[in-house]
C-alpha cells in the first residue's frame, strides 16, 4: 500500500523554514518495502528535526526493525509551527520523512520520551496523525501509540495518551512487539484491549490502561496516591525494565544517518557503554540505566572505521554517561588517531561528558583538534559539603589541576556546570559556585588575559529512581533568589559569566516528572491552548501551565515542592528501574548525613538490586579504575595506575 | 604570497528532485563530506579550523533545481577528472550528478568573479498569451525600474539591462505540474536580478511552481562559454596574445 503524501507536501514547502528537514534522503535512510502482514513502525522524535535526527536510540531502533522480517520502520519528527500551520490547513497529516507514508497509516506510532518538556509535542503529534489523542478512543483501525526513552521511567502524566511505553533499553522490547502485533493482525481481532494485555506481559512493557488507580479517601487535602492495581491477574503487579546484558550483541547503528541539513550533532557517534555507577544522586540516567555495559574497544574501533568510511565524517564523539571511565578509551583513541588505512588522520576525536581530573584534560588535550576554545566540566555544586551531598565526591584540587590543565594547554575559555536548589542547600552553597569560579579564573589568568570561566547554573528537579526522588523541588521564587544572588557574587570577578536556566521551565519540568494520571488533563489543556515546543525558550508559556492547574483544581505545591514522606506511594512505584526502594531511600538518608558511596564498579556490590535483580553484571574491560578518576568513587584514584597520555600523540594535521 | 599553485578542478553537477530543497550551506557540508570519503587529496584552509577546500559559485536560491551547478576543488597533487564524475555521483545523495569535469589550467577567476549570466526555466500556472504579452512588452522596454529590498535596504534600479533573453513557452516537462515555462536569461552583474524578482515584475501573485537553473555562463575572451569551457577560453587568449 504505497500512498506518499509527498505530491502534496510539495507545494507547501517552498513556504516553510528549512524545507530540507522534511525530505529525508538522508545516507542511512530505508525506504522499507511494504509486504503482508509485517508490523509498520513510525519511530517519532516529538521535536525538531535538528534535535531528534541525531537521536541514537530512534536510529537504533529504526535499524533493528528494519533488519527483521515481520517489521519495516520509518521516521519522523514534530513540523515546526510554520508547517504545521500550512498542513492544518491543507489538511495534510503528519508524515514519515522515508517515504512520506501518513502517520495514520502505521501499525505502531512510537515516540522517543526524552524529556517531560516535549509532552505537550506528543498530542500534538498524535493530532496531526489524526488519530484520537487519548487512547481510550482509538479503535482497531488506529495505531498503537507508545514511546521509549528516559522520561517513560515515570509515564503516569501521559497515562491516558499512551497504550503502551518501553521501559529500559528498546532493543530487545521492539522485537517483542513487533510479535505480539502481528500475531493480533493476523488474528483479524478488532478487540484492541487484547493486543494490549498480550503487551503488557512483555517485560518491559507497560500498559497504562491495564492499571487502576486509587488514591486516599475521606480527605480533605489532594488525596495521595494509594495504589496502582492491575485489572487483570495475569497483568504483571510490577513493570520490570528491560536490560541488554551485552552491548556487543548490539553494534548498532551500522549505518548512521547522515542528514543532508545541519542537525545538533553533526558527527558520527558511537556509543562506547551503557549505564553508570559513579552514583551522583541527582542523575536519573545514571540510576535508571545500570549496570554499566562495556563495549569492547575493539567493536568500538571497528564501528569508528566503517562509520568514518562510510559517512565521511571528520569527527566521531565517543558516547556515554561518562566516557573518560570506558576502560578501552586509550587504545580506541591510539587506534583511531593513527589509522592511516582508514583515511582519516584528520579525524578528531570528541569526548562529551568530561570527568573533572587532570588525566581526562590531557586526553582532552590530545584529542581536540586545531583550536582549542572551550571546554567543559560538571562540578555540580559549590562547596565541598555539597558536593557529598550529591556524591559527586569532586575535590576542590581536582578541579583546580583540570582548569590548570586546560589553560595551560592552550584553553582560553572554560564552562562550569552547577545545580542549585539542591537539598540541603544553603547560601554559603550557592555562592560557593562564584568563590570556585573566581579561583578559576585567578588559574586561568596565570596562562593567559583573555581567561574566561563561565558558570552554568540549572535549577535542581528531584526525579523519579533516584535518591532525592523524596525532596521537595525549589520554588520559582526560591530559584530566582539563589540565581539572583549568585549573579550579583559571579559580577565581582572580571573575566567570570554566568549563564542560568529559566526556573520557570525548571518548575514545569519537576511537576510533570512525578506527576500522576491527574496532569493528564493539565497537559491536554496546555497544549489545546497551542502550548507546543515548551523546550524552546520563545514558545515556552509558563502561564499555560499555571492556568491549566487552576483549572484542574490541582495545587502546585502537592505536585512540585511537597517532600514526599518514606513510605508515600510513588505513582511509579508499579515500575520498575532494579532499584530497590529501600535502597534508594538509604541513599537518601547518606545524602542527607553527607557521606558519600563508592562506584561499584571497583568496589564491592552494596545491591543497589540494578544487577542481582535480573541476574546480570557489569560488562567491564579493566577491574581496576581509570587513572586519575577520584570522581564519584571516594577514593584517592590521582594518577592511580597508568597515565598514557604520551601514546595518545596524534600526527599533526597536514595543512598542506 | 603564494607558493606553488595547487591543481584544482572544476566540475559541473545537477540538483534535480528533493534536494532542491537543501540550501547552499547544505550543499557545502555534503560535498566536504563526499570528497573525505572517496579520499581524494583535498587541500585544506590553513588557521585553526581548517576546511576543505571548496569554491563554489553563484549561490543557488533553496528549492530552485538545477541542471549546471559548479563547484572548484583544490587538491594537493594532482588528480585525474576522467573517472571523477561516475565517483562522485556514487557517494553524493540521489539527485546531485557530477555531469563533467576540467583541470583548470593556470590562473582561472573565481566563478563568483567570473560568472556573469545565468539562465533560468521557471515553470508557472498562468494563461500562455497573457504571459508571452508581458514578455514581450518586458523586452521592448528601456528601462524598468524595480524596488528592491535586500539587507534591509531598499533601493530602486533600472533592471532592464540585467534581462538577457525571455522566451514563454508551454510547458513540456510532464514531471513539472504547471502550464507555462518562462525561460530567461539575467545578468549577474553588476548587480544579480533575481529570478523570483522577475516574476515580481510581471505579479506577486504568479507562484513559481518549480524553477530550474538551466547553465551558468563565463565570458573571459568576450564569447559566452560554459564554466567548464574556460580552461580552453584561456588557452585560446594566450595564443591570441603570442600571435
Amino acid at each position: 500500500m504505497s500512498s506518499s503524501l509527498w505530491d502534496q507536501l510539495e507545494p507547501l514547502l517552498a513556504r516553510v523554514e528549512k524545507p530540507a528537514r522534511y525530505i529525508g534522503c538522508e545516507d542511512g535512510a530505508i525506504e522499507p518495502e511494504y509486504t503482508d502482514g509485517v508490523v509498520s513502525w513510525l519511530l517519532t522524535y516529538p521535536d525538531t528535526y535538528e534535535i531528534g535526527l541525531p537521536n541514537q536510540g530512534l536510529q537504533i531502533l529504526y535499524e533493528i526493525l528494519n533488519e527483521r522480517n515481520d517489521a519495516v520502520a520509518e521516521r519522523s519528527y514534530a513540523p515546526w509551527t510554520d508547517l504545521e500551520a500550512e498542513m492544518r490547513e491543507h489538511n495534510l497529516p503528519l508524515f514519515s520523512v522515508d517515504t512520506h507514508r501518513p502517520a495514520r497509516d502505521f501499525d505502531v506510532i512510537a515516540f522517543n520520551l526524552s524529556s517531560e518538556l516535549v509532552y505537550t509535542n506528543v498530542l500534538n503529534c498524535i493530532d496531526l496523525a489524526g488519530v484520537p489523542i487519548r487512547a481510550e478512543d482509538r479503535d482497531h483501525t488506529h495505531p498503537i501509540v507508545g514511546a521509549g526513552g528516559h522520561a517513560t521511567f515515570n509515564p503516569e502524566p501521559m497515562a491516558a495518551f499512551f497504550d503502551w511505553v518501553g521501559l529500559g533499553d528498546g532493543e530487545e522490547i521492539v522485537g517483542d512487539v513487533t510479535a505480539v502485533v502481528k500475531a493480533w493482525k493476523d488474528s483479524g481481532s478488532t478487540d484492541r484491549e487484547e493486543v494490549l494485555r498480550e503487551m503488557s506481559k512483555i517485560q518491559g512493557v507497560y500498559v497504562p490502561s491495564m492499571y487502576m488507580p486509587s488514591f486516599e479517601e475521606g480527605v480533605t487535602d489532594t488525596p495521595k496516591l494509594v495504589a496502582m492495581t492491575p485489572r487483570f491477574s495475569d497483568v504483571p503487579e510490577v513493570v520490570e525494565k528491560r536490560t541488554v546484558a551485552d552491548l556487543a550483541d548490539w553494534p548498532y547503528p551500522k549505518n548512521q544517518l547522515v542528514p543532508l541539513t545541519e542537525v545538533v550533532h553533526d558527527r558520527l557517534s558511537v556509543e562506547v557503554f551503557r549505564g553508570c555507577t559513579r552514583g551522583c544522586r541527582f542523575c536519573q540516567a545514571g540510576m535508571i540505566t545500570r549496570p554499566v555495559r562495556e563495549r569492547p574497544a575493539e567493536q568500538v574501533r571497528q564501528m569508528i572505521q566503517d562509520g568514518v568510511r562510510r559517512t565521511g565524517y571528520d569527527e566521531v564523539a565517543l558516547t556515554s554517561l561518562s566516557t573518560a571511565d570506558f576502560s578501552g578509551i586509550v587504545d580506541v583513541v591510539k587506534a583511531t588517531i593513527d589509522d592511516e588505512e582508514m583515511g582519516c588522520s584528520d579525524v578528531s576525536v570528541s569526548v562529551p561528558s568530561l570527568r573533572v581530573d587532570a588525566f581526562t584534560v590531557d586526553i582532552a588535550a590530545e584529542l581536540q583538534r586545531g583550536r582549542r576554545s572551550g571546554l567543559t566540566f560538571a562540578p555540580e555544586a559549590g562547596t565541598w559539603r555539597m558536593r557529598q551531598v550529591i556524591n559527586k565526591l569532586i575535590t576542590e584540587e581536582d578541579l583546580y589541576a583540570s582548569v590548570e590543565g586546560a589553560f595551560s594547554q592552550g584553553w582560553r575559555r572554560v564552562k562550569l556546570y552547577f545545580l542549585t536548589g539542591l537539598p540541603t542547600e544553603t547560601d554559603e552553597d550557592t555562592l560557593g559556585i562564584a568563590e570556585l569560579g573566581r579561583k578559576c579564573v585567578e588559574i586561568g589568568r596565570k596562562y593567559t588575559n583573555a581567561a574566561s570561566v563561565t558558570v552554568s547554573v540549572g535549577g535542581f528537579v528531584p526525579k523519579p529512581f533516584t535518591p532525592f526522588q523524596w525532596f521537595g523541588q525549589n520554588t520559582i521564587e526560591e530559584l530566582n533568589r539563589k540565581i539572583y544572588l549568585l549573579r550579583d557574587e559571579v559580577k565581582k570577578t572580571k573575566g567570570l559569566q554566568m549563564k542560568w536556566h529559566d526556573p520557570k521551565a525548571t518548575f514545569v519540568e519537576g511537576m510533570l516528572t512525578r506527576g500522576d494520571r491527574r496532569l493528564g488533563p493539565v497537559i491536554e489543556q496546555v497544549w489545546r491552548e497551542g502550548g507546543t515546543f515548551q523546550e524552546w525558550s520563545e514558545h515556552f508559556d509558563v502561564e499555560k501551565w499555571d492556568q491549566a492547574m487552576a483549572d484542574a483544581g490541582l495545587p502546585i505545591e502537592f505536585f512540585t515542592y511537597r517532600h514526599r514522606e518514606e513510605d508515600e506511594v510513588f505513582p511509579w512505584d508499579h515500575l520498575n528501574a532494579g532499584l530497590h526502594k529501600d535502597f534508594l531511600w538509604h541513599d537518601w538518608r547518606d545524602a542527607l548525613n553527607e557521606v558519600g558511596l563508592e562506584d561499584c564498579r571497583w568496589t564491592p556490590c552494596y545491591d543497589c538490586g540494578a544487577c542481582t535483580g535480573y541476574g546480570i553484571e557489569h560488562v567491564v574491560a579493566s577491574a581496576t579504575p581509570p587513572a586519575g578518576g577520584s570522581q564519584g568513587t571516594g577514593q584517592d584514584l590521582a594518577r592511580g595506575h597508568e597515565v598514557p597520555v604520551d601514546l595518545l600523540a596524534r600526527p599533526s594535521l597536514s595543512t598542506a | 604570497m603564494s607558493p606553488v599553485r595547487k591543481p584544482q578542478v572544476r566540475v559541473r553537477y545537477s540538483k534535480l528532485g528533493k534536494l532542491r530543497f537543501t540550501s547552499h550551506r547544505d550543499m557545502a557540508r555534503i560535498w566536504e563530506r563526499s570528497v573525505r570519503r572517496l579520499q581524494l587529496p583535498i587541500a585544506y584552509s590553513e588557521g585553526f579550523s581548517p576546511r576543505a577546500k571548496l569554491s563554489f559559485g553563484l549561490a543557488l536560491p533553496t528549492v530552485f533545481e538545477s541542471q549546471a551547478e559548479f563547484v572548484d576543488l583544490t587538491f594537493t597533487e594532482p588528480v585525474g577528472v576522467d573517472a571523477l564524475p561516475e565517483q562522485l555521483t556514487e557517494v553524493l545523495p540521489q539527485g546531485i550528478t557530477v555531469t563533467g569535469g576540467v583541470v583548470l589550467e593556470g590562473k582561472v577567476a573565481s566563478l563568483q568573479e567570473s560568472v556573469e549570466a545565468t539562465s533560468w526555466s521557471l515553470f508557472v500556472d498562468g494563461d500562455l498569451d497573457e504571459l508571452r504579452t508581458w514578455s514581450g512588452d518586458l523586452l521592448a522596454a528601456d528601462e524598468l525600474l524595480v524596488t528592491r529590498e535586500r539587507k534591509g535596504k531598499s533601493s530602486t534600479d533600472d533592471v532592464r539591462p540585467a534581462v538577457l533573453a525571455v522566451e514563454v513557452r508551454p510547458n513540456a516537462d510532464t514531471e513539472v505540474p504547471a502550464a507555462v515555462e518562462i525561460y530567461a536569461e539575467l545578468a549577474t552583474k553588476p548587480r544579480a536580478l533575481r529570478p523570483l524578482e522577475l516574476l515580481d515584475i510581471k505579479s506577486p501573485d504568479l507562484t513559481l511552481k518549480r524553477g530550474r537553473r538551466i547553465n551558468q555562463f563565463v565570458t573571459p575572451v568576450g564569447a559566452r562559454l560554459d564554466p567548464l569551457e574556460v580552461g580552453a577560453a584561456e588557452a585560446l587568449l594566450d595564443a591570441e596574445i603570442a600571435s
